[in-house]
């Protein structure tokens, strides 16, 4: 109830854009020319490894760095320039970034009291806001009271509070215990599409940004890979570095010749642009990979990894390449370490990347 | 005492024997507990008797009425906490936003301020006090014929001499840094402060709205220890000729003796309430938001 009247003030979602933004640290590049799009209203994911750029680039979104070259519009309008407390966005700290002095209400009042909005109207805002993220009986708890799921709770209160155009979460789940941070994930979702906020979320859990986001702009070094939607990011990954940074992938070597690659005694055709050397390796989901027990086979069992409905088993092939397989679990009992096994691929194109 | 104590502990509930760790007889406790005890209490019980009893009139709180009364009480504690109150100011206006400057914008540099800040305490008062009276007569010779020689007489005025609370600052430092470093440590400034600009303060209000309050404590500590380094600061004050509460004390010893060790336990006494109500308002702090 309360989330529609606040949906209605809220939106006016806005479009975020970086362009060619470049940043360096002393030696270091944190930023080497990233161009990217949030779409109005999404949650975009900005996913990497530690030290790619994806925090520097929120926060230059937020205002606390500042790009060496490059633009970052909101809107369509440069902020670049503009300071932190100008900037209309609203962020979530990785660590927890409550004030310690002041109340749950107080903590979500407090950019409102910087505003000058008068006292009653804050604190019903921000009763209405506690009430939102599910703390409308703790107001009055102060952040020491108050769990890590709590706290990032209130934080989120607090960042929406504003009524900013855009909501920037800093990995704010990494500091949570692994149930927590499930829910808390569901949670922040619904809130963003019911207020239809555009979001940037920065995260190096890949199953996080999958789950989330609208699309998943997944960097490396200072720039962008890809930027794409999670099934397409997962299914048809751009570069290599995207396909073995989001879920599993094995590598098996394989030879280009005309269009198709020959691996694994097969013939296969190249989903996409084959590399020009011939010599590649075709890249393999567990999922997509068969396992049949073949006394006359030349691969072998290595170690198995139950997942569930699924194990996931590692298969040595003749030539010393390992291959994750994912198999159904009834299956794969049969299948004990040292196990001869034939491993093949189904019929179907295959992306291939350039020998490492 | 504390022994005896220890050992009656496990016998009125062994049936917790066995998830409890057996109480250990700590007989050196109760030695360094009386040992500190007797090194403390001796001398101050020795100064109260001698306050208070008095050879051939028997137990009188005469020394104490009488400090009240006696010229220059008043005038010298007045100039004293005057001197107090402007060195806190000016310590804490002037190290506050420094040391959350150094702590956000060149934490390298914090070994630097840091040996600065300890200085004071290697160089002896008495060098740093030959060092500014030296300056003192040499500035208006120099300077006769500026406006600066209008200066040096203003902080020399006797009401008010500015020139200690120059000094005070300087003898301050190590303590004031010392304590806002320990507050300033168990928090983590820049998330703060970041978070207070997200949600639209400007620079100054982050720093009084979001910083300053988790300060409190670590201020009230700074304040207190300069508040009792300026109340017994002697050598400053006295070899630059002027006359604040610790060199009123040693002048009027000379002549009363008891009052002046009257004098001093009742300083104790009243710098111990100040710290009590230190620790008090505190704990009440920390307390107050379960309430």
């Amino acid at each position: 109830m309360t989330a529609t009247t606040l949906d209605k003030a809220a939106v006016s979602a806005a479009t975020v854009e970086f362009r060619g933004l470049r940043r360096e640290f002393g030696p270091t590049v944190a930023l080497d020319g990233l161009d990217l799009t949030a779409r109005p209203g999404e949650l975009l994911a900005l996913l990497g490894p530690s030290g790619c750029g994806k925090t520097t680039a929120l926060r230059m979104l937020a205002g606390f760095e500042h790009p060496d070259s490059g633009e970052v519009l909101v809107d369509g309008e440069d902020v670049t320039r503009v300071p932190a407390h100008r900037r209309d966005a609203g962020m979530v700290f990785q660590s927890y970034s409550l004030f310690p002095h002041l109340s749950a209400l107080d903590n979500v009042a407090f950019g409102l009291r910087m505003r000058k909005v008068r006292t009653a109207e804050r604190r019903a805002r921000a009763a209405e806001l506690l009430d939102l993220v599910g703390l409308g009986d703790k107001g009055g708890s102060f952040p020491h009271q108050l769990s890590g799921g709590q706290q990032q709770r209130v934080a989120l209160a607090r960042a929406l509070a504003l009524r900013p155009r855009v909501l920037l979460l800093d990995e704010p789940l990494s500091a949570l215990d692994a149930k927590v941070r499930l829910t808390l994930r569901e949670e922040i979702r619904r809130l963003q599409q019911e207020l239809g906020i555009t979001t940037l979320f920065v995260t190096h859990d890949q199953e996080e940004a999958l789950s989330m986001a609208d699309r998943v702009a997944v960097m490396r070094a200072g720039r962008l890979e890809q930027c794409a939607a999670p099934a397409e990011l997962y299914g048809r990954p751009a570069t290599a570095f995207v396909a073995e940074f989001v879920g599993t992938m094995s590598r098996i070597p394989g030879r280009v010749a005309d269009g198709t690659v020959e691996v694994l005694g097969q013939r296969l055709p190249v989903d996409g642009d084959a590399p020009g050397a011939p010599e590649v390796d075709v890249l393999v989901r567990p999922e997509a990979v068969r396992v049949r027990a073949d006394d006359t086979g030349d691969a072998r069992v290595v170690a198995s990894a139950f997942l569930g409905a699924a194990t996931r088993v590692t298969v040595r092939l003749a030539h010393g390449t390992e291959v994750k397989a994912d198999l159904p679990t009834h299956e794969a009992a049969a299948l004990g370490a040292g196990s001869a096994v034939t491993v093949s691929l189904p019929e179907r194109p295959v992306l291939v990347a350039e020998r490492v | 005492m504390a022994g005896s104590m220890n050992t009656s502990a496990p016998s009125t509930n062994t049936s917790a024997r066995g998830l409890n760790k057996p109480v250990r007889v700590r007989p050196w406790r109760g030695v360094v507990l009386a040992g500190a005890a007797l090194y403390f209490l001796v001398p101050l019980a020795a100064s109260v008797i001698f306050t208070v009893d008095v050879p051939g009139e028997g137990v009188t709180f005469d020394a104490y009425t009488r400090i009240f009364g006696t010229d220059g009480f008043v005038s010298s504690l007045l100039l004293s906490l005057e001197l107090a109150a402007a060195t806190i100011a000016i310590v804490l206006l002037l190290m506050v936003p420094a040391m959350v400057a150094l702590r956000l914008g060149a934490p390298k540099l914090r070994p630097v301020v840091e040996v600065v800040c300890s200085l004071p305490l290697v160089v002896p008062p008495i060098a740093f006090v030959a060092g500014i009276g030296t300056v003192l007569k040499w500035g208006p010779e120099h300077l006769s014929r500026t406006p600066l020689f209008q200066t040096f007489t203003a902080i020399q005025n006797p009401d008010f001499p500015f020139v200690l609370v120059l000094a005070y600052v300087v003898m301050a430092l190590p303590f004031v840094y010392r304590a806002l470093d320990a507050g300033l440590r168990a928090m983590d400034v820049r998330t703060l402060v970041e978070a207070a600009r997200s949600c639209g303060a400007g620079w100054p209000q982050a720093l009084v709205q979001a910083v300053l309050p988790n300060l409190r404590g670590a201020l009230l500590n700074a304040s207190f220890l300069t508040l009792a380094l300026v109340l017994g600061e002697f050598t400053v004050a006295q070899l630059l000729g002027f006359q604040p509460f610790a060199v009123w004390i040693v002048n009027v010893s000379g002549s009363q003796a008891q009052l002046s060790v009257a004098v001093s336990v009742l300083s104790l006494l009243v710098t111990w309430a100040l710290l009590l109500a230190l620790a008090g308002f505190g704990g009440r702090s920390r307390t107050a938001p379960r309430g």
